[in-house]
């Protein structure tokens, strides 16, 4: 019976969940004070150990919720959940893209897509340089040495210089880095 | 960039790219490559971009760097995780609904696997100095890899004018409108525009 409750609560999850793991943060919060399965505390403690493992926030956090109440199965479930009306919505629209794909109008919105994306993956990448490296949001109340922190970004312009010249598996470049933040305590 | 040309072209020779001629990539083979870009990508969503260029597009050839970026924008207006609904987008495209499906379970299995070890070794495990510095390092190289990817996406999406305003709009709204939806309305905007502008525009030529 929890199991069939945990399916539905993460199956919700899954289907409410547009545009980033984050926006699955407050229905999270709302679940915790109606199911009682973890705490609010415990929600926020999630988004830390999410934001550093491998995978999509999302199923980070439904397999989290769903061990710590039904155990082992329990995560499998929930994170299965979380996933499965991303799949049913996408099949549906990628037949109908697939139908269409050579139409004028399907070209057209590609044509102002693309850029969108492109600036939307732009933000992603501001968002990082500003948490990691230089620290946008706080100029005028640090130092600049504390805003431009420059051993970070000399490291991101050497890792982008070889990330562009010899094109190796992006693992490589992240084994490196970890490695390089251990070595120099960033 | 003469590198570029080279991976490409070596890309175009393996078995696997055979195989999508046929349209018969293995769901095997299809899993294997979603488990490894699920296992390496820290973060999420975006993150996930760079390292499914390498697998599907580079490495396989299965699909184009193009239609890896239509999924994308897709994806941003749909309901449900960027990451799940990308995988499923490119199941579905080289083994239909089996696909799909496997395409996410291959995304989402490494992340099952180590969050679950996680949840039952470490309670803290962030908290520890080695594990915060690693993490440290590794944004920086996702910041690295993701900011390759936008100039290799901008290559490609921004070459008109009216497609820099698009950029150029978005990304501003991004970054002083503060609004849990805003990327749909994003989509959707430009969306919008970009059928009644490329209407004008061929009404015009005529």
């Amino acid at each position: 019976m929890i199991y069939l409750q945990l399916f539905w609560e993460f199956f919700k999850v899954g289907l409410f969940t547009v545009g980033g793991g984050m926006a699955a943060v407050p229905l999270l919060l709302s679940m915790a004070e109606s199911t009682h399965w973890f705490t609010q505390d415990f929600v926020v403690q999630m988004i830390a150990i999410s934001e550093s493992t491998p995978g999509p926030i999302g199923i980070n956090m439904a397999t989290y919720a769903g061990y710590t109440v039904g155990g082992i199965p329990g995560g499998i479930l929930a994170s299965v959940a979380t996933a499965i009306p991303g799949v049913i919505i996408v099949v549906l629209v990628s037949r109908a893209l697939q139908k269409f794909s050579q139409s004028v109008t399907v070209k057209d919105a590609f044509w102002g897509l693309r850029p969108a994306v492109t600036a939307l993956i732009a933000y992603a990448a501001y968002t990082i340089i500003n948490k990691t490296m230089i620290h946008f949001t706080k100029i005028g109340t640090l130092s600049f040495w504390e805003v431009f922190q420059w051993q970070k970004v000399l490291f991101f312009a050497v890792m982008l210089f070889g990330i562009m010249k010899f094109k190796k598996h992006p693992v490589v470049y992240i084994a490196i880095a970890a490695v390089v933040g251990i070595l120099f305590k960033f | 960039m003469e590198n570029t040309e080279n991976t490409k072209a070596n890309a175009a020779r393996t078995p696997e790219a055979e195989d999508r001629k046929a349209g018969t990539v293995s769901l095997g083979k299809l899993f294997l490559a979603m488990f490894k870009t699920g296992a390496v990508t820290f973060g999420g969503g975006y993150a996930m971009l760079p390292i499914l260029d390498r697998e599907v597009v580079e490495k396989r050839g299965w699909i184009t760097k193009e239609e890896v970026m239509d999924y994308y924008a897709v994806a941003q207006a749909l309901p449900g995780i960027i990451s799940i609904n990308v995988a499923s987008f490119i199941g579905h495209r080289l083994r239909k609904v089996p696909g799909a499906v496997m395409g996410t379970l291959g995304v989402i299995s490494p992340c099952i696997i180590i969050i679950t070890l996680i949840a039952m070794l470490f309670t803290n495990f962030q908290d520890n100095v080695y594990v915060a510095h690693a993490l440290q390092g590794i944004n920086i190289a996702v910041a690295a890899l993701i900011v390759n990817t936008i100039i290799t996406m901008w290559k490609k999406g921004v070459k008109e004018i009216p497609q820099f305003l698009i950029f150029l709009l978005v990304f501003c709204l991004s970054l002083f409108v503060t609004n849990q939806q805003l990327p749909i309305y994003c989509v959707l905007g430009s969306l919008a525009f970009a059928l009644i502008y490329k209407r004008i525009e061929r009404r015009v030529r005529k």
